[in-house]
């Protein structure tokens, strides 16, 4: 009974985390058609930058509730500036190249980024646990849970509403899914995509970011924490359907909690589960759970 | 024109085969190293024709060095002939299987899918401490059909074996590129369903082309472990793999002699690089990379067909 609560918890606390970064890869997928391999480099720099704010905090005499937005603003502050210097600089020059070519421009860029983190912060690992420390646990029977955790999967859960909101309700989102749905017919009608695309990928590099940012204080900030979460947002984006908000959500949930199953009852498979569950799917489902069958065009 | 490109690369394989002795030892290893990536590379290419990237080459790499690693370490089996071949058909069946699931994808999905199930090998390998881990094991001498060499003859022996290897693999993909199946590749990139409304399966085809570069990259891994005569589990990271691709695009799809020459450039640059600045490679890479896919997007084999054209084109 223990270890099923355990399994639930630990699950969904994965997931959010898994969610967190995989909502802003569906997006810029969904609405670019672009893989973004550079993912991965907005949840370091995320990581880093939340790593860095926790340092200057720690050290100046601010009340300590604060650090927490302190972290996520410098954080999200980072992925805005290097989304906009990415999208405008860079990925403007390879649109309408083929996917994969945009795929290998955009691992091109991770590579010289995985670099530039060296020349920034240096090879050495950064701690920021503070955040963590600060928010304290409480307990559930014979179950110690971190307050930072429940936060976790808090916002996790707001990041969903408010996608689901905006998308559904507001304009912006409105005129969003016209273009996910049909770019060149989204533009006949005025539509100007030049900016969607702009702020689509802007807001996918934010939401990176926050990604690193929020797990900063959980992990050791090291070189190629990048790299992991490309493959991970992709496998779980790929089970939901590449481009499906609800997919991620899915994709998420699927997947942590098979994780927490593996990592409670049989650990030497952990690292298989994550693959082996994206395989099962794909083998059913060749496009993930929520995408319909496309229309081959002639 | 065909004739005078087989010559090109005839000469070109009896000038590399010639030159060996006389060139200083590590100079000999590199080129071992890189002539046996040379083969994942043309993989990569065959692939690369028909528009399918393969983020997860190093799976086949892997294997191949994998197999010979684990006979010679079990059994005391050294010879290079049945090791290689064994390391080639060990990819090729891996390569079989997994080609089930990956023909029916294309573009991001085949990308990914192949990252994703080359990363599940690394996972398996690092768990298995009776394979040692992270470390790897070493690999004994090999021996050539009962001759067994010592210091710089086996670098030489090695080196040769590689290259004839090559030169075998070279032909045999060239004339597959001849072939109906291999010239459908641009058809297929361009536009896959009149391709089938012209009564071909796209997908088998695709099937034989994974099983094509699996068996490629299996050959390569095979001499690469025998070469470096250690096998490890970041021979099927995704950095590898990173690695491979970076060839392909750096050296185009348009001829096989490419995927060699790239390759040797690539080994060369990398070992200078490292020397000189060596925090930065990563760096280095990536830009090549971009560089190339903004402004020389065929490849270096391009600038050949360029220089090409404009000869044919004076009086």
């Amino acid at each position: 009974m223990l270890t099923a609560f355990a399994i639930l918890t630990d699950g969904l606390v994965y997931a959010a985390y898994l969610f967190i970064v995989a909502i802003g890869l569906t997006l810029i997928f969904g609405v670019m058609k672009i893989l973004n391999v550079t993912h991965g480099s907005f949840y370091a720099f995320g990581a880093y930058g939340a790593a860095t704010a926790v340092g200057i905090y720690a050290n100046a005499d601010w009340p300590a509730a604060l650090g927490f937005l302190f972290m996520i603003t410098l954080a999200m502050l980072v992925g805005l500036i290097m989304g906009i210097i990415l999208e405008r600089g860079l990925l403007r020059l390879v649109y309408g190249k083929d996917e994969v070519v945009i795929v290998l421009v955009t691992y091109a860029t991770f590579l010289i980024l995985e670099d530039v983190i060296v020349l920034i912060w240096g090879a050495q690992s950064y701690a920021a646990y503070q955040p963590m420390v600060a928010a304290g646990s409480i307990e559930i029977g014979d179950l110690v849970l971190s307050n930072y955790d429940i936060l976790l999967v808090a916002i996790a859960v707001v990041l969903a509403a408010l996608a689901y909101w905006a998308l559904k309700y507001t304009r912006q989102g409105r005129l969003l899914t016209t273009v996910i749905f049909d770019r060149e017919t989204a533009a006949a009608f005025g539509i100007n995509v030049t900016l969607v695309y702009t702020a689509t990928f802007v807001i996918g590099a934010m939401l990176g970011a926050l990604g690193g940012a929020v797990m900063a204080p959980k992990i050791s900030v090291t070189l190629g924490i990048g790299v992991e979460v490309i493959v991970l947002a992709f496998a779980v984006v790929a089970i939901g359907g590449m481009g499906s908000i609800e997919g991620a959500l899915i994709g998420a949930l699927i997947v942590g909690i098979c994780r927490a199953a593996a990592v409670h009852l049989a650990p030497q498979i952990e690292l298989f589960v994550i693959y082996g569950v994206m395989a099962l799917v794909l083998v059913a489902r060749p496009y993930g759970l929520f995408v319909r069958a496309q229309p081959r065009k002639i | 024109m065909i004739t005078r490109e087989k010559l090109a690369g005839g000469l070109a394989f009896l000038f590399a085969a010639a030159a060996a002795p006389l060139a200083p030892e590590w100079v000999v290893s590199l080129a071992t190293i890189a002539f046996a990536n040379a083969l994942v590379v043309l993989g990569l290419v065959v692939l690369w024709r028909t528009g399918l990237v393969s983020f997860g080459q190093a799976l086949y790499y892997c294997i191949g060095a994998y197999t010979v690693a684990l006979i010679v370490r079990w059994s005391g089996f050294t010879d290079a002939f049945a090791l290689v071949a064994l390391g080639g058909v060990g990819a090729g069946i891996v390569a079989a299987l997994v080609g089930f699931l990956l023909a029916r994808y294309r573009e991001i999905f085949f990308a990914m899918l192949s990252l994703a199930l080359s990363m599940i090998l690394y996972g398996v390998l690092v768990k298995t401490e009776t394979l040692g881990s992270t470390d790897g094991f070493s690999v004994s001498t090999p021996s050539f059909l009962g001759y067994r060499p010592h210091g710089e003859a086996l670098g030489l022996s090695l080196y040769w074996f590689t290259l004839a290897i090559d030169a075998v693999a070279a032909v045999l993909v060239g004339a597959y590129f001849r072939s109906v199946a291999g010239s459908l590749a641009t058809p297929i990139r361009d536009n896959e369903i009149r391709v089938e409304f012209l009564g071909v399966s796209v997908t088998r085809i695709i099937h034989t082309k994974v099983v094509i570069a699996g068996v490629l990259g299996g050959l390569g891994g095979a001499l690469a472990a025998l070469t470096i005569g250690h096998v490890d589990p970041a021979m099927s990271y995704w950095t590898t793999s990173g690695g491979f691709v970076f060839v392909t695009i750096l050296a185009g799809a348009g001829s096989v002699a490419a995927a060699f020459v790239g390759s040797l450039v690539f080994e060369m640059v990398r070992s200078f690089a490292v020397d000189i600045m060596p925090g930065l490679w990563q760096m280095v890479l990536g830009s090549v990379l971009l560089l190339t896919i903004l402004f020389l997007p065929d490849g270096l084999g391009s600038l050949v067909a360029r220089l090409r054209k404009r000869e044919e084109a004076k009086p």
